[in-house]
């Protein structure tokens, strides 16, 4: 059984007595190598029947975050020495201020911003292309596809969803951005090799010749759990699993998520109680994350997913 | 061989100089790093360090030992060389990539086989990091990053107050490394910087078949770098890397310049200088 935090939890005696109290494993904040942003909140244009976190035009729960409360965390970030920043929502693209944010984000580093890839017209590319030109960090667009037909991913992500984010991906091709393709693993291990081979085929029939891939495991929860299944009980992370393991994979050990209403150990825990860590990046900093929710389980078994490089153990052997 | 060649020694921890040498990953690429000693003795180099990663993708491993021993070149253990000398299952690059994987695996796997046991036990004795007096800098040399073997700090994907922090952490004004292949510095504040000093083992996905290695000089508090290209006799390489049966992918980047495999690790802005 997971702990409980208040909702809004203050800054004082609270995190000590609810740590020593959990039933859950806890995990320290090694460094703020990531910091995270719940940039258009929990409000997307589609509705995605895997989305872990639910998102759809009606979910309000979340609401956009200003180029203010940006700013804010992107300070503090910097006081923390902060390795990289990812933007995501629902779909950032729907924040109306997100290439000023996008643009102070990059001033400071390296940039990462998680579409569908379905509100991308020329302007908004060509905008893109110019930000990341005069930036000497990197800005990387990580574009979700589920499927190498329109078929398979309309199925998950909605009618013509496929063919103005793959149409997208071309634009971003020919304005010089390498995007990273990602999509949800719905298929049996031996068929990767077949299906990575027919996305690069795809991606280059739109433009795009060298394409970057990354699967993504599913996350039992949210829309996902009614799609596909839920955890079971017993796929929960334990004391005893984390004797020997190396915490450093844990997204959770090198990040936090900042939302328009509070801060969080990660993008996963966005709707659990037991995620938020406190009303700023330096409390969040300061509070470890606890693994209270079944969601730490795929974490546990993938590693920290939600990066765009996997997270390295000091000594894997 | 020449009197100053003669002259070159390994970097001392805690020693004092004013003008060092400083090799990156060598990748068994022995004829780059032969010349590459000659060329730093050359220009007057008071010492030289390797920041490792001995082992990969070229031919004939146990090349490269001989060069390091005879002129004593201090090494700074890499990731690869934890590996090779531990006898773990891989070279903790950490691709998740499956064409990758599979031209990390063939290079891990011939490097292993091909180094001796002797060499083996003497990688294991690299240390982590070396520390040692610039002018009046305190120089930290490692191979990823100060805190981990195997990060990679690429220009674009690394900002300026994450370089402060660990200047800070590890109490050093000028932090050197390698591990991505690709050569870049970055000065701070009054007199802080950064410098990945490029690798020795493979061309800097550039188009060129040169190489790179770092002059670092600082007389007081004043630090200067200069990134050296060596020439080296490339096509004899390649000769070697194809009598080994090394994939044909690692010979095309050795005459070319460009990298072929192992990209997954790059971000958008190197990766998309390059050519694949």
């Amino acid at each position: 059984m997971g702990i409980q935090l208040p909702q809004e939890p203050t800054t004082t005696p609270l995190r000590e007595v609810q740590v020593e109290e959990a039933d859950a494993p806890t995990v320290q904040l090694r460094a703020l190598d990531q910091l995270w942003f719940q940039v258009a909140g929990t409000v997307c244009n589609l509705r995605c029947s895997h989305c872990f976190i639910s998102c759809s035009p009606e979910n309000h729960s979340f609401w956009f975050m200003t180029r203010d409360e940006v700013k804010s965390a992107l300070d503090a970030s910097v006081r923390l020495g902060v390795k990289e920043y990812y933007f995501t929502g629902g779909e950032p693209f729907m924040n109306r201020d997100i290439l000023g944010i996008l643009d102070d984000a990059l001033a400071l580093g390296p940039t990462t911003v998680l579409t569908n890839a379905t509100l991308l017209p020329s302007r908004t590319v060509d905008a893109l292309a110019e930000m990341a030109s005069s930036s000497p960090y990197t800005l990387e667009l990580r574009v979700s596809i589920d499927g190498v037909t329109a078929e398979m991913n309309d199925a998950i992500r909605g009618r013509g969803s496929f063919e103005r984010a793959v149409q997208a991906v071309g634009r971003l091709a020919a304005a010089g951005f390498l995007p990273i393709i990602t999509t949800m693993q719905t298929w049996p291990d031996h068929e990767t090799e077949a299906i990575l081979a027919d996305f690069r085929r795809l991606l280059g029939d739109a433009g795009y010749d060298r394409s970057r891939l990354k699967i993504l495991p599913p996350l039992r929860i949210g829309a996902e759990a009614v799609r596909g299944r839920g955890y079971d009980e017993h796929e929960r992370v334990t004391h005893e699993m984390m004797r020997e393991y190396p915490a450093e994979l844990l997204l959770c050990s090198s990040a936090r998520l900042v939302t328009a209403s509070g801060v969080r150990a990660c993008p996963i825990l966005l709707d659990y109680d037991s995620g938020r860590l406190g009303d700023t990046v330096e409390e969040a900093a300061e509070m470890p994350a606890v693994l209270a929710e079944q969601a730490c389980y795929t974490c546990w078994v993938n590693g920290a997913i939600c990066s765009n490089m996997p997270g390295f153990a000091a000594d894997p052997a | 061989m020449s009197e100053t060649l003669e002259s070159l020694v390994g970097v001392e921890p805690e020693g004092r100089y004013t003008r060092v040498a400083a090799f990156g990953g060598v990748y068994s690429n022995h004829l780059a790093l032969s010349a590459a000693i000659t060329d730093a003795a050359s220009r007057g180099a008071e010492a030289a360090i390797c920041l490792g990663d001995l082992g990969a993708f070229g031919p004939h491993p146990d090349k490269v030992f001989p060069l390091l021993r005879e002129h004593g070149i201090s090494v700074v253990r890499g990731n690869y060389d934890d590996s090779i000398a531990r006898g773990l299952d891989d070279c903790q690059c950490g691709y998740t990539d499956p064409r990758d994987n599979h031209y990390a695996r063939l290079s891990y796997q011939y490097t292993f086989r091909n180094t001796s046991e002797e060499n083996r036990r003497w990688m294991d004795t690299f240390p982590d990091e070396v520390r040692f007096r610039l002018g009046a800098l305190e120089v930290l040399a490692c191979h990823g990053s100060p805190r981990q073997t195997n990060e990679f700090l690429w220009e674009s994907a690394t900002p300026t107050h994450f370089l402060d922090k660990l200047a800070d952490d590890y109490g050093a004004d000028v932090i050197i490394g390698t591990h991505t292949g690709i050569h870049w510095m970055r000065m701070w504040g009054e007199r802080r910087a950064y410098v990945n000093v490029g690798a020795l083992g493979r061309p800097a996905n550039d188009g060129r078949t040169d190489v790179w290695y770092a002059m670092l000089d600082a007389t007081g508090e004043a630090l200067s770098v200069e990134f050296v290209p060596v020439g080296y006799d490339h096509e004899a390489l390649a000769r070697e890397m194809r009598d080994e049966d090394l994939p044909e992918e690692f010979v095309e980047t050795i005459l070319t310049g460009w990298w072929t495999t192992c990209l997954e690790i790059l971000p958008g802005k190197e990766r998309a200088a390059g050519r694949f």
